[in-house]
C-alpha cells in the first residue's frame, strides 16, 4: 500500500487528469453555464474521433445553439450552418468529400422544433454521416423557452405553469422517429448526468462513427445534456433532474443498430 | 462540333457541366423542372451528384453544404421557390461561398427578389438576365466563374421561354482567367494541425486563428460588392448614339422591344433600346449615358414597375422616364402573357410617343 508522504511539499504540484483536454479542443475556455451537459457530450465525441484516428478526415457542421461554442473551441474543420438546416448542409458535405468523417451538431431546438424535416429527410435518403442532437429539452440559449422536446410539466418561460399537452402538445421523440427510417443504420440514446451513463453514451457514439465510416448509413446518437438555468433548478440538482424529467418521459438506449 | 436541336434547359444543364458543376439539387417546379431533370440525367456520368430535394430550404442547404467543400455546385428554381431560398442566398453571402442560382422564373416579378433579396444583411447577389438561348448558355458559365472569383452566389434569371424553347446550338466551353485555390474549403484535412478551418457569418475563428469578427468581416464583403458594382455590369445598347425615344427592358422581353426598335427606326423614329444584362450590378452609368438627350425613357417590362426604380436612379432626366409595361401572366400564372407581343410594345411604344411626358404629373402611366 502506497502511503502519501505529507510532511513536506511534492515535487511536482497536483493535477486532475493527465491530458485532460482533449487534443482536438485548442482551448477549453468554454462560456457555457456551470452544471451544462454539452461540454461532457462534447468530450465524448473529440475522444471517439481521435480513437478512431479520424483527426485530420473530420468535418463538423454546426448549428445554432449553445453548443455553437463546440465549434468555435475544436480543432475541427467546421461550418456554422443555419438553424435547423445541419443535416442537408452535412448531406451537401459528404456527398462531395465521401472519404470525410463529418458530424453534424444541434440542439433540440434547431434539430427537433426547427429542423425535423431536414434530419428526417437526411436518414430517410440514408446520408452517411453522423448526426448529434444535445437535447436539453428547452432553448437554453434563449433563456429557457419550450422546444418540441420539452417534456411534459417542464417549466419554461413560454410555459410558464409547465408544459401541458392541451395548450402546447407533446414532446417528440425523434429518436424513435429516426430509428424507424429505412435509410437509418443506427440510432440511440443515451445521457450524460452519471459517469456510467457517459461512459455507456461514449460508446453509442463509438459505434455511430464506426458505422459512418463503413458506409452502413444514417448514424444518430441523441444524448441528453443537463440545463440547470434553462430549467430554472439548482445547479447540483441537473443531473437528478434529468433522469426524473426527460430520461424518464424518452428512456435511454440504442434503438436501432445492425445485429 | 455541329450545332444540336436542344431545349434551353438541356443546354443550360450541359453548360453548368462543361463549367465543372458537380453538385445540382432542387425541387421539382416549372419551369425550373426540365433543368433538374436535365441534371438527374447527365451529372452522374461526370462523377457528379443529383438530388431532388425535399424542399427549396432543403436544396439551398444542401448545395451550400457542398460549395462549402470547393466544389462547383447550383440549385434553382423560380421565383416563387426562390422565395424560400432568400436565407440560404444570404448566408451564402456572408458565407463568401459560390453557387449558382438558377431562376428560371414564371414572369418578371422578381426583379426585386433578384437584385434586393430578401435575406438579412448587406449582401448582393449577382445577377444575369439572359435574352436567350445562346446567351444563357454563356450566361450559365461566366456565373460560375464570377461566383467562384468573388465568393457569392449569383443568379440566371431564366424564365419560361428560355428553359422551353427549343433551338439549333452549340455549347462550347468558354475560357476565363485564372481563379485562386479554394484554400478555404472544407475538407476535414486541417483538422487536428491546430489550425482548423472554419466558415461563419460571425467570422470570429478559433482560439489558435482569430477571425475578423462579424462587423470587420461584414465591412470587407460590403466593400467587395462595391468592387463588384464598379467592374462587372454589363449592359447592351441599340441606336442609342441619337436616339430621343429610349426603351429600357431586361430578359426575352427586350428581344421583342428590339424587333419594334428596328420597325420604327426604319420608319424614321429616333428610338433606341438599352437592356441591363447584370439586373445586379445595374449599368447605372452606362444607362445615364444612354438617356442623355432622351425626351422620353419607356420602361417594359412584365411587373408593376421594379426595375423603374433603378431606372429611375440612373436617368439623366427623371421627368423623362415612364412605365409603359405591366404585369402581364398567361392565365396558368406559369409563364408571361399577352405583353410579351412586339404588337402590344409597338403600341405602347406609339401611345407614349403620342403623349408628351410632361401631361403625365409623376412621369409614370397606368398600365
Amino acid at each position: 500500500m502506497t502511503t502519501i508522504d505529507t510532511t513536506s511539499v511534492p515535487d511536482q504540484p497536483s493535477r486532475q487528469v493527465v491530458g485532460f483536454k482533449p487534443d482536438l479542443l485548442q482551448s477549453g475556455d468554454h462560456e457555457l453555464c456551470p452544471g451544462c451537459g454539452h461540454p461532457v457530450a462534447w468530450r465524448l465525441v473529440l475522444d471517439v474521433i481521435a480513437e478512431l484516428e479520424l483527426s485530420n478526415r473530420s468535418i463538423l457542421i454546426a448549428g445554432h445553439g449553445c453548443y455553437t461554442q463546440m465549434m468555435k473551441l475544436s480543432d475541427l474543420d467546421s461550418l456554422q450552418c443555419l438553424h435547423g438546416r445541419a443535416p442537408a448542409v452535412a448531406t451537401g458535405v459528404k456527398r462531395m468529400v465521401p472519404d470525410a468523417a463529418v458530424f453534424t451538431l444541434q440542439g433540440d431546438g434547431d434539430m427537433v422544433s426547427e429542423g425535423l424535416h431536414e434530419v428526417l429527410h437526411a436518414a430517410a435518403r440514408g446520408e452517411r454521416v453522423t448526426a448529434l442532437l444535445f437535447n436539453n429539452g428547452v432553448f437554453g440559449d434563449t433563456g429557457g423557452h419550450l422546444t418540441a422536446t420539452t417534456v411534459i410539466g417542464q417549466r419554461t418561460k413560454t410555459s410558464l405553469e409547465g408544459r401541458e399537452a392541451e395548450a402546447h402538445g407533446y414532446p417528440i421523440d425523434v429518436s424513435r422517429l429516426i430509428a424507424q427510417m429505412e435509410g437509418t443504420a443506427y440510432a440511440a440514446r443515451g445521457a450524460v448526468n452519471t459517469p456510467g451513463m457517459v461512459a455507456r453514451t461514449k460508446r453509442m457514439i463509438r459505434r455511430a462513427v464506426e458505422l459512418q465510416m463503413a458506409g452502413a448509413g444514417f448514424t444518430f446518437v441523441e444524448v441528453l445534456t443537463m440545463c440547470p438555468t434553462g430549467w430554472f433548478v439548482p445547479t447540483p440538482a441537473g443531473p437528478e433532474y434529468l433522469e426524473e424529467s426527460m430520461m424518464e418521459t424518452f428512456g435511454i438506449g440504442e434503438l436501432k443498430a445492425p445485429e | 462540333m455541329t450545332r444540336r436541336l436542344m431545349q434551353g434547359s438541356q443546354a443550360i444543364a450541359e453548360a453548368a457541366i462543361l463549367s465543372g458543376c458537380r453538385f445540382f439539387t432542387g425541387y421539382p417546379m416549372l419551369p425550373f423542372t426540365e433543368l433538374l431533370e436535365n441534371m438527374a440525367r447527365k451529372l452522374p456520368a461526370t462523377g457528379g451528384v443529383c438530388i431532388n430535394a425535399n424542399s427549396e430550404i432543403e436544396a439551398i442547404n444542401m448545395a451550400l453544404g457542398a460549395a462549402a467543400t470547393g466544389a462547383r455546385a447550383g440549385t434553382g428554381s423560380c421565383g416563387q421557390g426562390l422565395a424560400l431560398m432568400q436565407e440560404g442566398i444570404a448566408e451564402l453571402a456572408l458565407n463568401e461561398l459560390p453557387l449558382v442560382v438558377f431562376n428560371m422564373a414564371r414572369g418578371q416579378q422578381d426583379y426585386f427578389q433578384a437584385t434586393r433579396g430578401g435575406g438579412w444583411g448587406d449582401y448582393r447577389t449577382i445577377t444575369l438576365a439572359p435574352k436567350d438561348v445562346p446567351e444563357a448558355v454563356a450566361h450559365t458559365q461566366l456565373l460560375f466563374d464570377l461566383a467562384d472569383r468573388y465568393r457569392t452566389p449569383t443568379i440566371l434569371y431564366g424564365d419560361y421561354v428560355i428553359a422551353h424553347s427549343s433551338v439549333g446550338i452549340e455549347v462550347e466551353r468558354l475560357d476565363f482567367d485564372p481563379l485562386p485555390a479554394k484554400d478555404w474549403a472544407l475538407d476535414g484535412s486541417m483538422s487536428g494541425t491546430g489550425e482548423a478551418r472554419q466558415i461563419w457569418t460571425w467570422a470570429r475563428g478559433k482560439p489558435n486563428t482569430p477571425g475578423p469578427g462579424p462587423n470587420r468581416a461584414w465591412k470587407t464583403i460590403a466593400e467587395k460588392y462595391e468592387e463588384i458594382a464598379r467592374v462587372e455590369p454589363r449592359f447592351e445598347a441599340n441606336r442609342t448614339e441619337d436616339a430621343e425615344i429610349l426603351v429600357v427592358s431586361f430578359g426575352t422581353t427586350a428581344i421583342f422591344v428590339d424587333r419594334v426598335v428596328d420597325e420604327l427606326r426604319a420608319e424614321g423614329v429616333r428610338i433606341g433600346s438599352f437592356r441591363p444584362i447584370t439586373l445586379w450590378p445595374f449599368p447605372g452609368e452606362a444607362l445615364a449615358e444612354a438617356t442623355e438627350g432622351c425626351a422620353q425613357v419607356l420602361v417594359y417590362e412584365l411587373n408593376a414597375g421594379q426595375m423603374v426604380d433603378d431606372v429611375r436612379m440612373f436617368a439623366a432626366d427623371r421627368s423623362a422616364i415612364r412605365s409603359i409595361g405591366g404585369v402581364s401572366q398567361d392565365n396558368s400564372g406559369m409563364r408571361q402573357g399577352d405583353l410579351l407581343n412586339a404588337e402590344e410594345v409597338r403600341t405602347r411604344v406609339q401611345h407614349a410617343m403620342a403623349q408628351p411626358p410632361a401631361a403625365v404629373p409623376s412621369g409614370r402611366t397606368s398600365s
